[in-house]
């Protein structure tokens, strides 16, 4: 690059400095006008391809995610607000694990697995046991199978150090065959289990994902406690700024990464869970759809804080429904919420770069020290 | 039948030695470019467009088209499609310093929903009955075999019968593997993978080298996007059917040790396991379903022994994922 070329004869036009004192005010200014950019920018470039003005557009985006708000229906808000719930769970389980640097990508395969234990036992059990012992049993099994999907690599990282980015997401492919394999024995070879009518989580006041979204509102809490103020949540971040300083302190680094994964897991079990008994009473490969992927930036742009998490969800879902009422409207396909989620995300990723770097010019830095 | 095999798991192997090939430079710069399955979706749609819109100025009539041009306007849009993933990659992880993992997931987002939107956008124009786009004069260009091939019997059939994409891909590998290991360049660039810092130092410009290396490396992952489409699919292009080959390829990289020549065998035995549930006999649906996890769960087992193992020539370069900054040594 320029500066590069530059270098042997005089000073270069600008370089770039690191900065860790940015106060959080500007900070996060930088980050609402890169979501503000971001948006503006999803309006022209659907008003380019739908041929709509930019009002019209975002009218559209905001019925796609809203429905007939101000009317008095609720229902678009609930499934709305469900949709962050799924993400968030997701993003939530990942936090644990991304904060002490152990890269799990395998929140789908984890998620399929808790929701193969929850449709498992709902078929099973379902005429068998008593409504509370059936929903306990699900709990139990979900959480159960989460955690073992997501602890297997966590004992290959700590023993051997194996590459822990990669068996995480082909552990996601075992998850999916393993569905497959499941939904053919089980729906008689047609590749589709019918809703199963046991197990289901019960509607509050004629809304179904009522239980799903207190549950993950209860997990986001229970999270910044734990990350925050507990013991544990010290060790991981600990060990995620260096082993070998946890190592010093007499932190137990191979224990804490499988607690850790265990509980990372668990929470993906849950999320599975929330999607089979919460939501789609039946299973298919597609269940997750793809969010774990997504989960993993999610957690990574609210920097692992479960409330900056919740807004950042909060925009993600917000986009994609949205967009997709646009595509739908126009006659596009919805793939075109994906490259625009995808868009957004890579603007914020970008944007932290003026938030950590400052660009000094060569005018200004002789300044200082004359 | 065994003849059969291994060429069809040649075919499906192909994908994945250009994707391995591709991040093995990558890797070697230093980068872990996680948008390698985005970056291989946007080759093979690149490519689909421009043989789609070639098909179209010649009036979708094969006669009228140059098989020069036929295979030449994909490959080109194929590479300039993927370069222009790498550029987006490396700016933001060479440039501004982005976490190298978040870059490429996203990378990867974006690069599917590219793919699936213009391809569905190209199915919307056709109007066609089926979810799918069918370029097979174009593929037909791209399957041309060797001449002489069918006269040599199965040693033909298993040597010469393949499409040039295959050799390409083959000599592509072995060129890399030739940089890598023996050449000025392949010394710098792995310098700067292993210890940036001290490349630097050395003068080299560790900058334009992880540039190079992301965008080459990409060009080459989107060659087999294109591979797969025209050769493997017969040039019908469906959502969603490129799959996870693209996260395979990433794992290959790490089954070859970082060694192109290694990525070879290791794509075809890939392609294998891909295939063993069609050639074993007497299975049922449900047990092919089990048995298609066969190439995830060896991948897991190479990633288990080669950590075991520990061996130095073994392991991958030394700053991989770590992004540079000058300021900072």
């Amino acid at each position: 690059m320029a500066k590069q070329k530059d270098n042997k004869h005089h000073e270069p036009l600008f370089h770039i400095v690191k900065r860790d004192d940015m106060p959080q005010w500007q900070a996060w200014l930088i980050r609402v006008c890169t979501i503000i950019i971001g948006f503006l920018f999803v309006g022209l470039l659907s008003m380019a391809i739908t041929e709509k003005s930019l009002g019209d557009t975002y009218e559209i985006m905001f019925s796609g995610v809203f429905g007939r708000l101000f009317e008095g229906s609720t229902t678009m808000l609930w499934k709305y607000l469900q949709e962050i719930a799924i993400l968030l769970c997701l993003a939530l389980a990942l936090t644990p694990a991304f904060k002490m640097k152990f890269w799990n990508c395998g929140a789908e395969g984890q998620a399929l697995m808790g929701g193969l234990a929850s449709i498992f036992c709902m078929i099973q059990f379902g005429e068998k046991l008593p409504y509370p012992a059936l929903i306990a049993v699900i709990v139990v099994t979900s959480i159960l199978a989460g955690a073992v999907w997501g602890v297997i690599p966590a004992i290959f990282k700590a023993l051997f150090n194996t590459n822990e980015t990669l068996f995480t997401l082909m552990m996601n492919y075992i998850a999916t065959q393993i569905i497959a394999y499941y939904v053919y024995i089980e729906g008689g070879g047609s590749n589709v289990i019918n809703p199963v009518a046991y197990g289901n989580f019960p509607a509050v006041g004629n809304n179904d994902y009522f239980v799903n979204i207190v549950i993950v509102a209860a997990i986001t809490v229970f999270m910044y406690i734990y990350l925050k103020y507990s013991k544990q949540g010290y060790e991981i971040s600990v060990v995620g700024e260096s082993q070998n300083t946890a190592r010093y302190i007499g932190i137990n680094v191979k224990k804490v990464i499988i607690r850790t994964m265990i509980i990372s897991g668990a929470l993906c079990g849950v999320t599975g869970m929330l999607l089979v008994a919460g939501k789609d009473h039946s299973i298919n490969t597609s269940l997750v759809g793809g969010q774990g992927f997504t989960a993993i930036l999610m957690s990574w742009l609210g920097q692992f804080n479960p409330f900056i998490m919740v807004v950042m969800t909060g925009i993600v879902v917000f986009l994609r429904l949205g967009v997709a009422k646009v595509a739908d409207t126009s006659l596009l396909n919805s793939s075109f919420s994906e490259i625009i989620v995808g868009i957004v995300i890579l603007m914020l990723v970008g944007c932290e770069f003026f938030i950590h770097y400052s660009i000094k010019f060569r005018h200004s830095k002789k300044e200082v020290k004359a | 039948m065994i003849i059969q095999f291994i060429c069809r798991a040649i075919l499906l192997g192909v994908p994945l030695l250009y994707g391995s090939t591709g991040e093995i430079i990558t890797e070697k710069s230093g980068h872990l470019n996680l948008g390698i399955p985005g970056v291989m979706y946007v080759g093979a749609i690149s490519g689909v467009v421009g043989s789609f819109l070639y098909e179209n100025a010649c009036g979708n009539d094969i006669n009228n088209m140059n098989g020069f041009l036929a295979v030449i306007i994909p490959l080109l849009c194929a590479i300039a499609g993927a370069v222009v993933m790498g550029l987006i990659y490396s700016f933001l992880t060479v440039t501004l310093h982005a976490n190298q993992n978040v870059t490429g997931l996203a990378l990867t987002t974006l690069g599917i929903g590219l793919g699936n939107f213009l391809g569905a956008s190209l199915i919307n124009i056709t109007k066609s009955e089926l979810p799918s786009i069918a370029l097979t004069k174009t593929s037909s260009f791209f399957s041309t075999t060797l001449p002489f091939a069918d006269d040599l019997g199965w040693f033909g059939e298993l040597l010469f019968s393949h499409d040039f994409l295959t050799y390409l891909a083959i000599a592509i590998a072995l060129v890399v593997s030739f940089v890598l290991n023996r050449t000025r360049v392949g010394l710098n660039l792995r310098s700067v993978g292993e210890n940036p810092a001290t490349a630097d130092a050395a003068g080299i410009n560790v900058i334009k080298y992880r540039y190079a290396a992301t965008c080459i490396g990409s060009a080459i992952a989107g060659l087999g996007g294109l591979q797969y489409v025209m050769s493997y699919a017969s040039g019908v292009w469906s959502n969603n059917a490129f799959g996870d080959r693209g996260w395979m390829a990433i794992a290959l990289v790490i089954f070859a040790l970082w060694k192109p020549s290694m990525a070879i065998m290791g794509s075809f035995l890939f392609g294998a396991l891909c295939n063993a549930n069609n050639y074993i006999q007497g299975l049922g649906t449900e047990t092919q379903e089990l048995f298609k996890m066969l190439p995830y769960v060896v991948t897991i087992i190479v990633l288990i022994i080669t950590s075991m193992r520990k061996k130095r020539e073994h392991q991958p370069p030394g700053s991989l994922g770590v992004n540079y900054f000058r300021e900072e040594r």
